[in-house]
């Protein structure tokens, strides 16, 4: 009787080809590597931010250094290869210097909302019940105005400047983050492994830590990852506004709402930070939709 | 490879045994679940009686089935008295000592008194985590340091038939259905358990694979003095594992009985319906009439008295009158009970025995 159900459990192990075991983040990573658009969008991606943050090297020109002679210049003209803005600054030389204050100011605010919005969101799925009433209609208040229009507020209420633009754009990423981690956590909590972690005793926060958390991360990872192009245009929105940060520093959506008088005498200079707007809202959204894609193991 | 557990180092303890063999593991008795309904905004609420008035006990090292057909409250008893779901009414009493009441929660070592396997194998195990350390988590939330756990892990998963040295690095997605479910059951083991609660554990196998996990709980029941409560609709599996069956309809138990006298003779016609639906491997006794017709009534509005009535091909007016009581059907000690006003002498029904039941029972 012992021997028997040993060998044949074997023998149904047999049948079962040989697996590697390789771990979910690697399986993830290799699914994401063979689409060619994803990869594509991400090695763009990777281009802009490394030379956002590499600006002092990479940049041919100094940003501020304004030249009468050059303003406006074509595309093509020597020492303003992207052309001149409307001070004769070298544009390439803004663009990539810009992408560190239009970066961060996408980035931030996701990241905020990520972490904020992510905590509220599994506590409300997890605690259920009056809790998930208080967080979720709390959060469903910010839901009756339109996103940029309650970034256009919060950031006009609290002054120009970078910090407050984030700010401003932090509040209008948490409720969507909060309700998207509510309901993956609320479904989580549901499964049967985390009733039979209950039932073997464990702390809340063990579990949270060991069976929830795990589980809910990747889906609300994915999503705030395609916030970040939202977030994008919503941030270069604020600054178009003047409520991000001060002239002369250089800031794509700023550039653009500099250029845009001058959009009849050279609209391929002026439309320049507009396209890296654009570029960097898509690939983002392109990534995003790879890594989906790529999480999308069958359970 | 053999299943011992006596070589095996558990980093647990045996929860002590305190009432003797003679009491019995656990008593449910009076346990009462309602879910309340809402329709809409402006509708008003409907209540389910999902479980009502169930009462039963496991003695030690017994295996009690539990069958009805689909709704009639099995795994809502299941959870009720595993504590998963709070009862709105009732008590268990496990070993003598009282283990919850509808308002008070359990703890420490009583926690991994009562343990549960569930039916879907897959959303039972955490995708995200290795079959160690699925296995080493019990144990490590009551204490046990992450090492000792993890080696006690590959041990109990070559206890259940999976060999450690393939399979303790593996993820629930690279296992079969059968390969989950050995790793429920070891997952339910990990922390010792004295009472296992199988909840439909062999439903969702083929067939092959389930006579293996079958063979498997009843050799860990036997190495390791386990009590189960299995919960099926399968009646050839109940009547292979279980000792004593309990027959649920719509939120309460219609018989009881040991293993032997149910299937020998049951008393209930629900009973003798749910048997008369088992299919035969014998071609020759095919049967094309159904046993049962129609479905079950709305839980939100049982019928009066017996709740079976409305399908039964003997019911009378004395059936809808009032509900009968989950009556002794012989003196012998047997246990055998059901709750049928044509089993139970002067009822008033017509089929009822004349002679009093006990005179009956010991007459046969």
């Amino acid at each position: 009787m012992h021997g028997t159900f040993g060998e044949t459990a074997d023998a149904e192990t047999a049948i079962i080809p040989e697996m590697k075991h390789h771990s979910y983040s690697r399986v993830v990573l290799g699914r994401f590597m063979r689409q060619p658009v994803a990869m594509t969008a991400a090695g763009i991606l990777l281009v802009i931010i490394l030379a956002a943050i590499f600006a002092n090297y990479v940049a041919p020109a100094d940003p501020f250094q304004t030249r009468v002679a050059r303003r406006l210049a074509e595309i093509g003209t020597p020492d303003r290869w992207l052309g001149g803005d409307e001070l004769g600054r070298d544009l390439l030389s803004r663009l990539i210097y810009g992408g560190r204050i239009s970066l961060s100011m996408a980035v931030l605010p996701v990241a905020v909302g990520l972490f904020v919005g992510g905590l509220l969101g599994i506590l409300a799925g997890y605690a259920g019940g009056r809790t998930n009433m208080a967080i979720m209609r709390a959060m469903d208040v910010f839901y009756a105005f339109p996103s940029i229009l309650l970034a256009v507020a919060i950031a006009g209420a609290l002054g120009p400047g970078l910090m407050n633009a984030v700010l401003a754009l932090s509040m209008v990423f948490i409720p969507p983050i909060a309700r998207m981690a509510e309901s993956v956590t609320t479904q989580v909590r549901s499964y049967e492994f985390v009733i039979a972690a209950r039932l073997s005793g464990a702390s809340t926060a063990r579990i949270m830590r060991e069976h929830v958390l795990s589980n809910v991360a990747g889906p609300i990872l994915v999503f705030a990852s395609s916030q970040v192009s939202v977030s994008i245009i919503a941030a270069s929105g604020l600054s178009f506004l003047g409520l991000g940060v001060a002239p002369p520093n250089p800031d794509w959506g700023l550039m653009l709402s500099a250029l845009r008088q001058s959009i009849y005498v050279n609209p391929w200079v002026a439309a320049l930070p507009g396209a890296m707007i654009f570029i960097c809202s898509v690939c983002f959204n392109l990534v995003s939709d790879g890594v989906r894609r790529a999480m999308e193991v069958r359970r | 490879m053999t299943v011992d557990f006596s070589r095996m180092q558990a980093p647990l303890p045996l929860i002590e045994d305190h009432g003797g063999p003679q009491q019995p593991l656990l008593i449910a008795s009076g346990l009462r679940k309602e879910f309340r309904l809402s329709d809409g905004l402006f509708g008003g609420r409907t209540v389910v009686h999902a479980v009502d008035d169930l009462s039963l006990t496991v003695g030690k090292g017994e295996t009690v089935g539990i069958v009805g057909e689909s709704g009639c409250g099995k795994s809502t008893a299941a959870r009720l008295i595993a504590g998963i779901t709070p009862a709105d009414d009732g008590e268990i009493i496990f070993d003598g000592e009282s283990f919850w009441t509808p308002r008070a929660r359990i703890d420490g070592e009583r926690r991994r008194a009562i343990q549960m396997v569930f039916q879907d194998s897959a959303s039972s195990l955490n995708p995200r985590m290795t079959l160690t350390e699925t296995l080493a988590f019990g144990p490590r939330a009551h204490g046990v340091s992450t090492e000792k756990a993890r080696a006690y892990a590959r041990d109990l998963l070559g206890a259940v038939g999976l060999p450690p040295a393939r399979f303790a690095e593996r993820y629930p997605i690279q296992l079969s259905g059968g390969q989950r479910q050995r790793v429920n059951i070891a997952r339910a083991l990990a922390i010792r358990p004295r009472l296992l609660i199988l909840d439909e554990p062999v439903s969702a196998l083929d067939k092959s694979v389930e006579a293996q996990v079958l063979n498997l709980l009843v050799d860990l029941r036997d190495q390791l003095g386990l009590s189960y409560l299995f919960i099926s609709h399968d009646l050839n599996v109940v009547r292979y594992i279980a000792d004593r069956v309990v027959v649920m309809y719509l939120g309460q138990i219609v018989e009881e009985a040991s293993s032997a006298d149910i299937f020998a003779a049951p008393r209930h016609p629900y009973t003798r319906a749910l048997f008369a639906s088992k299919p035969s491997p014998d071609p020759r006794k095919r049967v094309s009439a159904p046993p049962l017709t129609g479905d079950p009534p709305d839980p939100v509005n049982p019928p009066s008295g017996c709740r079976f009535r409305t399908r039964c091909p003997i019911a009378e007016s004395v059936c809808a009158a009032s509900r009968p009581p989950l009556a002794a059907m012989d003196v012998g000690g047997t246990g055998h009970r059901a709750a049928c006003w044509a089993a139970l002498p002067g009822s008033g029904h017509s089929l009822s025995p004349r002679v009093p039941a006990s005179v009956l029972g010991s007459v046969q």
